[in-house]
């Protein structure tokens, strides 16, 4: 079996995101940039499930920029047999995202799909189930953790006040919650070696792919400020607060 | 434009995350709303008294049981063919299956909206809320996640809907439900929680977080949280995390302690009605979003605290 594993380059989740002045967007320039972490642990479990004698290749790829390349090396380095980018310079929605991962994965007939369950800059959580829907396949979300059998995947997903779990025939798609693993870190002769890894590079037009975006971002804005409240001096004072607004009354 | 609303239910009781989006719905327009279940008809009576809803549409059948997107989503896309948004909670039940449903509309999602600001016009947080986008779309039909702490919950009485049954529902044959493991704690769950006592790395190890941190969460009926720095020392498991990559929550009273307030943690929690930080550290980055700070070692403060409750 074959593990399609897709990357995001985004913003590294440590940086505070900053609103450009203009109100048109968030300001990347001479910002740090690393693989989505839900992504990372995406790319974790493909490498375990590949250890473990039930895939023989984890292929990794992306949509977005040139230097997306970097975000793919690091797939790479953490032990992705070889990498894809469809490269381009506009801003590509989920829904056409998944349009070009249903072309990679017609041609490329992997038995899984693991994907984080949302990027961290555009907070969409939509780029899995979209592609299980253009595939037909079943679909497992935020996934805790993930059991291959011959056939089918088992996957425990963590759902609002517990755990739900589901059996899905293979193909299929799986997206990685927090819970599911720690990835690793490249280390320096791997990331040695990722660098003569394959990485090819296509365009959304060698797939055939429309991808202007369905959305107009009007405006982007900082949320409400928050101001720095009052301090009161000791327990007493915060007792008496908190008893004002009804709690532990 | 008529809507059509998801109901988040569990077959027998209609959960709380539909009434926001039926608010979010009735600045749209029509409000109908979808109860897709198996023996889920006291969950369309429930539905068809809650003010604004007009029609409830009541699939039942044994292939929607369990939620399954691979089931569910075909039955929305096609009564979609009648209304013109389908709208879902931002839960995880919501963001499992409405995004299925827009890739088989063709549409582009627009993901846990904060307002309605016209016909196709939402706003967004970006960036875990470090950025409010305001969106627009131009497809003809519209699909939307509703944050629910974003909206008022619409009245579960005064409502006068009809309840129409709709067939057509099958079983997909790409996926089974094998167990479902739900916490059955007098804890309410982080996301829904009223009052949340978060703890962070000061507090040194799992055993003083649990000797803290519990009896006061106790004594306030609170969701127990943590940030990230103490669910990575390992006092806590990682389910606890709020922040960026963990738990996004807005409840009434958060209150925070020996937490420092880390960007990541603040983008989980800065849209909670009143942030309280307890913290030994007068410079702490917390003090800058609390509306109540009170400088003090924990270990003394928290006990105290929960002893005057």
């Amino acid at each position: 079996m074959k593990i399609l594993v897709p990357v995001k380059r985004v913003i590294d989740y440590n940086v505070k995101p900053r609103v450009k002045a203009d109100g048109t967007g968030v300001d990347l320039a001479n910002v740090k940039m690393s693989m989505n972490p839900f992504d990372e642990i995406a790319v974790e479990e493909a490498l375990r499930i590949k250890e473990a004698g039930k895939a023989e290749e984890v292929i990794a790829v992306s949509v977005g920029p040139a230097k997306a390349q970097e975000t793919l090396r690091t797939a790479l380095a953490m032990g992705a047999d070889r990498a894809i980018l469809i490269e381009t310079d506009e801003t590509v929605e989920p829904l056409a995202v998944a349009k070009l991962l249903a072309k990679v994965a017609a041609e490329e007939n992997p038995g899984l799909i693991l994907l984080g369950k949302q990027a961290i800059d555009d907070d969409s959580n939509q780029t899995g189930q979209m592609l299980a829907a253009l595939l037909g396949w079943g679909q497992a979300t935020f996934a805790n953790t993930v059991t291959v059998e011959a056939d089918s995947i088992t996957v425990a997903r963590d759902v609002d006040g517990g755990l739900q779990t589901v059996k899905l025939n293979t193909p299929a798609i799986v997206t990685t919650d927090l819970r599911l693993n720690e990835p690793r870190y490249a280390s320096l002769p791997n990331i040695m070696k990722a660098k003569k890894k394959p990485l090819d590079v296509k365009t959304p037009g060698d797939y055939g792919v429309d991808i202007t975006p369905r959305l107009t971002t009007l405006k982007v804005a900082e949320p409400p400020v928050r101001s720095a409240g009052i301090k009161v001096a000791d327990v007493d004072a915060l007792v008496g607060k908190l008893k004002e607004m009804g709690v532990g009354a | 434009m008529k809507t059509l609303v998801w109901v988040e239910h569990d077959n027998a009781v209609m959960k709380d995350a539909t009434l926001a989006v039926v608010t979010a719905a009735g600045k749209l327009g029509e409000v109908h709303a979808l109860v897709a279940g198996k023996g889920c008809a006291a969950v369309a009576d429930q539905v068809a008294k809650v003010a604004g809803v007009a029609t409830v549409h009541l699939a039942d059948d044994a292939s929607l049981e369990n939620g399954l997107a691979e089931n569910v989503a075909p039955l929305v896309a096609s009564l979609m063919a009648s209304h013109d948004a389908f709208l879902a909670p931002a839960t995880t039940t919501g963001k499992n299956i409405a995004p299925r449903v827009a890739a088989l509309l063709d549409v582009m999602q627009i993901s846990d909206i904060l307002s309605v600001e016209g016909p196709k016009t939402f706003t967004r947080p970006i960036y875990a809320g470090n950025a409010i986008a305001t969106v627009e779309s131009s497809d003809a039909k519209l699909v939307i996640t509703v944050r629910g702490t974003a909206f008022e919950k619409a009245a579960t009485e005064g409502g006068s809907g009809t309840v129409e049954a709709v067939g057509g529902a099958s079983d997909s044959g790409l996926s089974s439900f094998v167990s479902a493991e739900i916490a059955k704690s007098e804890r309410p769950e982080l996301t829904s929680a009223k009052i949340i006592v978060s703890g962070g790395r000061a507090l040194g190890s799992g055993e003083k977080f649990e000797e803290v941190i519990t009896p006061l969460a106790d004594k306030l009926g609170a969701g127990i949280g943590a940030s990230r720095a103490a669910v990575d020392a390992g006092y806590v498991p990682n389910d606890y995390q709020v922040g960026q990559t963990g738990k996004i929550v807005a409840p009434e009273v958060y209150l925070a302690v020996g937490i420092s307030g880390a960007i990541q943690h603040l983008a989980g929690m800065k849209d909670s009605k009143t942030i309280i930080a307890i913290n030994k550290d007068e410079d702490a980055p917390i003090f800058q979003v609390a509306d109540i700070g009170l400088v003090a070692d924990l270990f003394t403060a928290v006990p105290e605290l929960t002893g005057k409750l």
